[in-house]
């Protein structure tokens, strides 16, 4: 077989990563190149996402697996040792290249690696260190680095990884305990959960030294995070939140990524070959973001699923929680506390920090919320202001009616 | 009239140290023109020039300073006029600045923002090309900002690359850096950027490559990269090509992965896996009440499948499908029709019994749709692994389930059907109903047209 070169191992090696959600670069510390012998910064805030694909995902990070060989056979998995794709391999060294020639070029903000399982756990976890070490020893590489760690190898390589990435994460792969020995027989949650423990072991360790010693190094600043596949197991939307929630608490995780099961080539057979649920995905993101940002308590956000434990795909997930517990509104902007505004569907963590610093001064009408969010006319029902009362609105049964979006075409070709 | 010349659209120094002279001065903002350079010639002549300013010195809230260093590089023409305005307003009232509903704030905000999301764009979408000078390689970007901000985002260019010599040329204003030190220059065109870099086809090759074509969502992407950056970044030219693709591409995938599906592969092995992740199922309630989960039995590579109602009393304390009284009226109804048993696969739409108790006797009810909803995840992945060339549904909750809304039976009984995801189906009533009929002649008459349904059925495949 002929040799592949650079550009057609990356085709490979990119195509199999397009399955990953997780490409922020946010988070880290802050870092600049200067004084330094390499190139790179970061900043403490949100990372730069430096194009969009046409599936509106950021492109922020080279991502890519090192190869795409794996001993294991998981079914949803594009890369499983009974696919029939086209397989490729990097050196450690083309990763290198690659990622510094895209960085000069102002492309990227880093990398985020990733590999399929060859000869042996300990081995592929190696090589994925090797990657890291050289970007940051060789090169003086002070930009992102996000490396996927393999589950059962050696701690102390997983503890290197950490040293030298901004952020490490360990798929939890399926929601269900169920689904992912079905879907992912030779892998196991214990496993997986004792790994993501050992890695916030390692994030507290290094952070109190921290605190000791300046010069103490850090590990994984920008934290873990994991991803879930939605879609390929019976794992109800409740489930799903539940378990984020329980990963969040334990593990002390940044971030939750949730990607909607999408049909592959090659596909096993254990898997129905439907188009991915995009909006149950997004619903899903939306009640993360309540648990997050909005101070939802994981009951809360359970509690907006209707009967069968679903989000429901019209309306966000606020507004159906919003829906359901009526009577605690309409909100009196002027006098409620910050927890009952971040309830009110359309108002955001931004409008209602404003909202508190505005009302120290004077009261606000109704044109003064205007002026602070995007859309006054689907949050009004839900308001009290100095000039408005909507009292028969809120009311009306059907408020979710006036509320709602229009039914969208879901999001192709939009 | 006073008319106040600034050296630059960005010179916010100079904008500071005159306003604070006019607001020491009691000058109104409506008595003051703002020009920069020589923009306006000779248009002002005859107007009062600037007396020397009062020098002194008052506080402002630092949100103010940190609005108008981002609104001062906006390119609406009122900014400084507005930024005075508002800074006067912060002399009687010191807290206006907390007050983001007023309409003067929240319109200067929006200048920020709009400055703000400019340079974040200019962060992200700055292309690098190498090429080779006299002193080795240099990194050449063209970029084409919407507001004055390369000045105020040079820093970030420099703390990133702080080791690389490079040049960002726009049509207002170059910068350069030689590894030491930061110099500017006049204006280019795209002309004098370079063209061409080798590595533009391996980043194309990215590109082209991250996307999921199962995913397409164009006005996300717009939302985020709006067309006026577009011609500058040499991967967006692949973007029409992709979209108008995506959709045979995910049809390709969907079909590769449909011809791989060899009998004796993995199938046997993924319905004992399924039905084994069945029987841990909490998707709706009725798992609470019910022994177990009652799954679907037969030859996976089965053409014919039949879908049941829910397990009764006898299939739920036995965990198969099929065995009670109206399972033994099916079996004999196949015989009579002449069509194996033994070949075809049996199931039901919900796969919990769910009853009602009257003193000790265990009464079927009637699955409501949420159920058959939460239930139809199972049957959809049966469907997808036997692949049947004909389903049959046996009553109206079976029809519900697989077409996914209310059929009547009378109505749509007697003729092949197609059912959402493809594949043929026929609808006919559910053995319990004969079972139910009083009269022994309307009996008789009931199930000679299932006998003859079941043949049909058969027959069509
Ligand atoms: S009836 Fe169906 S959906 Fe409900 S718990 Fe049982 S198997 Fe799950």
């Amino acid at each position: 077989m002929a040799q592949l070169d650079t550009r057609q191992k990356l085709e490979i090696l990119a195509d199999a990563a397009k399955y990953d959600a997780s490409c922020a670069s946010s988070g880290s510390v802050k870092r600049d190149s200067r004084g330094g012998k390499g190139i790179g910064s970061t900043d403490q805030g949100m990372g730069i996402c430096h194009a969009y694909a046409p599936d509106g995902r950021c492109i922020s990070l080279l991502k890519i697996l090192l190869t795409n060989s794996c001993i294991f056979d998981c079914h949803y998995c594009i890369n499983r040792k009974s696919s029939n794709v086209r397989r490729a391999r990097f050196t450690t060294d083309e990763v290198v290249q690659l990622t510094l020639a895209f960085y000069r070029r102002n492309y990227i903000e880093g990398l985020f690696l990733s590999s399929g399982i060859i000869a042996s756990s300990n081995y592929t976890m190696e090589q994925i260190v090797e990657v890291a070490r050289s970007l940051r020893e060789d090169h003086d590489f002070r930009g992102y680095i996000h490396l996927k760690t393999i589950p059962d190898a050696d701690p102390e390589l997983v503890h290197q990884a950490g040293m030298y990435a901004d952020r490490v994460s360990i798929n939890v792969e399926l929601p269900t305990v169920s689904g992912l020995k079905r879907l992912a027989p030779e892998k196991s949650a214990t496993q997986i959960e004792g790994a993501m423990a050992a890695t916030k072991a390692d994030i507290l360790d290094t952070a109190d030294a921290k605190k000791r010693y300046k010069s103490a190094p850090r590990f994984a600043p920008a934290g873990q995070s994991t991803q879930m596949i939605v879609g390929a197991d019976a794992a109800t939307d409740r489930d799903i939140v539940g378990r984020a929630a329980g990963l969040y608490g334990k593990f002390g995780l940044r971030r939750v990524y949730y990607s909607a099961f999408s049909p592959i080539p090659d596909a096993s057979a254990v898997l129905p070959l439907k188009r991915p649920p995009l909006m149950r995905e997004h619903r899903l993101y939306q009640s993360d973001w309540l648990m997050r940002f909005y101070e939802f308590s994981p009951q809360e956000v359970a509690d907006a699923a209707d009967d069968t434990g679903m989000m429901p795909l019209d309306i966000d997930p606020k507004l159906a929680w919003a829906l359901k517990h009526r009577a605690r509104f309409p909100v009196d902007v002027n006098r409620a506390p910050r927890e009952m505004l971040l309830r009110v569907p359309g108002l955001g963590t931004r409008a209602v920090g404003k909202i508190l610093a505005a009302r120290r001064w004077r009261r606000l009408s109704l044109a003064d919320i205007g002026r602070l969010t995007v859309s006054i006319a689907k949050i009004r029902p839900f308001l009290i202001a100095s000039d408005w009362r909507p009292v028969a609105l809120a009311d009306k049964l059907d408020v979710r009616t006036l509320v709602a979006p229009k039914v969208e075409q879901m999001e192709l070709f939009g | 009239m006073r008319v106040v010349t600034l050296e630059t659209e960005d010179d916010f120094d100079g904008w500071r140290d005159v306003v604070r002279g006019l607001v020491l001065d009691h000058v109104p903002p409506d008595q003051v023109v703002w020009q920069v350079g020589d923009e306006h010639g000779e248009l002002f002549t005859g107007q009062v020039p600037l007396a020397p300013p009062s020098t002194g010195a008052f506080s402002v809230p630092r949100p103010f300073i940190d609005l108008a260093r981002n609104a001062i590089l906006h390119t609406d023409r009122e900014r400084f006029a507005l930024l005075h305005t508002l800074l006067v307003r912060l002399r009687d009232q010191p807290k206006l600045m907390e007050d983001q509903a007023d309409p003067l704030v929240r319109k200067l905000e929006g200048f920020a923002k709009a400055v703000r999301r400019d340079i974040h764009k200019m962060r992200a979408f700055v292309r690098f090309r190498e090429v080779q000078d006299d002193g080795g390689t240099r990194y050449v970007a063209w970029f084409e900002p919407e507001f004055h901000i390369v000045r105020a985002n040079a820093a970030f260019f420099v703390n990133r690359f702080a080791t690389m010599r490079w040049s960002i040329l726009t049509p207002a204003l170059t910068i350069h850096w030689d590894g030491k030190r930061l110099t500017e220059g006049l204006g280019a065109s795209k002309a004098d950027a370079p063209d061409g870099d080798p590595v533009e086809a391996v980043w194309k090759t990215y590109y082209a490559s991250i996307f999921n074509p199962a995913r397409v969502k164009v006005g996300a992407m717009l939302k985020e990269m709006p067309r006026k950056y577009w011609k500058n970044m040499p991967e967006t030219a692949l973007v029409p090509a992709l979209i108008a693709s995506a959709q045979a591409r995910e049809s390709e995938m969907v079909a590769t992965a449909k011809t791989k599906i060899v009998p004796g592969g993995n199938i046997q092995a993924a319905w004992e896996a399924l039905r084994e992740e069945a029987m841990n199922c909490t998707r709706c309630h009725l798992y609470k009440h019910a022994t177990q989960t009652v799954f679907g039995e037969g030859p996976v590579d089965a053409d014919l499948m039949f879908v049941g109602e829910q397990p009764g009393d006898q299939e739920d304390l036995a965990g198969h499908p099929f065995v009670g009284p109206a399972g033994q009226m099916f079996d004999r109804a196949m015989a009579d029709a002449g069509v194996d048993r033994a070949r075809a696969y049996v199931t039901n739409a919900v796969k919990h019994f769910k009853y009602e108790l009257r003193g000790k006797r265990r009464i079927h009810s009637k699955p409501d749709a949420g159920e058959i909803t939460a239930c139809r995840w199972w049957i959809d992945q049966e469907l997808a692994l036997v692949k049947p060339k004909m389903t049959v549904a046996l009553g109206a909750t079976a029809a519900r389930s697989l077409f996914g809304k209310a059929m009547t039976i009378g109505r749509e009984r007697g003729r092949v059907l197609e059912l959402p995801d493809g594949g043929a189906a026929w609808i006919t009533v559910h053995p319990s109903y004969l079972l139910r009929l009083p009269d022994e002649d309307a009996k008789r008459e009931e199930y000679a047209k299932f006998v003859a349904d079941l043949k049909a059925a058969a027959a069509a495949m």
